[in-house]
């Protein structure tokens, strides 16, 4: 089965990310395919790079990069809610002035169009939010 | 249709918007799980609910707060697995966040 | 392109979260894409829906004039619960759009019926 999932808040001051990135892997290990994970809202801000959480803690935006590299995924960050909260890449940066870039490996900054695709295409839609 | 609160029903009223639209299967999750806890007084509501909906709560989420060993009777604790198998089983899915 | 059924279910005020007014900019898209999008409003949704928003004192965009781009959209299911009206002290009247007011089990049996639920 396809699954799609929506990330609506941010790292580490709500579960949400947690508990998506937890059932993301489930589904994989259950041998079902992920169609791709969205980031909207404030979970725009699980893709920046620039975090640093104390050593003993967990690497939120680490584990998503990593998930993404070892299955592949397809890791989407809403270009409106990103262009608000800072978040940006290469193109986003050349685009629209800016000084430098923090998205993480792994993830791609695109339109909202990507969400409703996945809602299209896959079987499943899981929103995972505060 | 499966419904996800996340919500403890101290703090918010998810649990009684996602009960008042009819029936299906409830799962509990985060600070949802709350709502499972045997002796406070959401039980009661569970109960009464039960012919209508199924009981789910995650229970690595119960694990973490501690309150694994004294889930309401009718409660299903399922891990994350489970979650996946309950997303697949029913066709459409709400979160009350 | 497959059409597909899409709720969206607004649970939330305006203003004092962006939740409300991020999920409208994904209540167009999917009209954009062609989909067959209805609005669920529930719980303190309902306030989205108020009439008479005065927000140049706070300086954040008012929703008032979105739900007119909505019909442009072709988006004109929007279900709202009775409940929810009443027990703020609101009925029908009060709002700025023309909607449908449904029981909480007959917007159950709706969200039911979709392909997907998208909840902000």
């Amino acid at each position: 089965m396809k699954f799609a999932i929506l990330v609506n808040e941010g790292p580490y001051t709500h579960q949400a990310s947690d508990t998506a990135f937890q059932f993301a892997k489930a589904v994989l290990a259950k041998g079902h395919e992920i169609f791709r994970v969205f980031f909207y809202h404030d979970g725009v801000n699980n893709a920046t790079r620039l975090t640093t959480p104390p050593q003993d803690d967990r690497n939120i935006v680490n584990r998503w990069s990593k998930l993404a590299e070892e299955h592949n995924l397809d890791m989407v960050v809403c270009v409106a809610a990103a262009q608000r909260r800072g978040i940006v890449d290469d193109g986003e940066m050349k685009r629209n002035g800016k000084d430098a870039t923090n998205l993480a490996p792994g993830f791609r900054i695109s339109g909202l169009g990507q969400l409703i695709e996945a809602g299209i295409q896959a079987d499943r839609l899981v929103v995972f939010g505060d | 249709m499966l419904h996800i609160i996340n919500k403890s029903p101290y703090d918010r009223p998810a649990l009684d918007s996602a009960l008042a639209t009819g029936e299906g299967a409830i799962l509990l999750i985060e600070d949802g799980v709350y709502a499972a806890a045997k002796g406070g007084k959401e039980e009661a509501k569970i109960k009464a609910a039960m012919g209508k909906f199924k009981f789910y709560a995650l229970s690595q989420d119960l694990e973490a707060r501690g309150i694994a060993d004294r889930v309401a009777d009718g409660v299903t604790a399922v891990d994350y697995a489970g979650f996946v198998d309950l997303v697949a089983e029913y066709k459409t899915n709400q979160s009350w966040l | 392109m497959t059409t597909k059924q899409f709720m969206f279910v607004n649970r939330k005020a305006p203003y004092g979260t962006i939740y409300a007014w991020e999920a409208l900019e994904v209540v167009l898209i999917a009209a954009a894409f062609e989909q067959d999008v209805s609005l669920a409003f529930l719980d303190d949704g309902v306030y989205q829906l108020k009439k008479g928003h005065q927000t140049k004192g706070i300086e954040v965009k008012a929703f008032e004039k979105t739900w007119g781009a909505l019909e442009d959209y072709d988006v004109t299911k929007l279900y709202v619960d009775q409940e929810s009206l009443a027990e703020r002290g609101l009925t029908a009247d009060d709002l700025a759009v023309p909607v449908e007011v449904l029981s909480r089990a007959e917007i159950g049996k709706l969200m039911e019926a979709q392909d997907v639920v998208l909840s902000f």
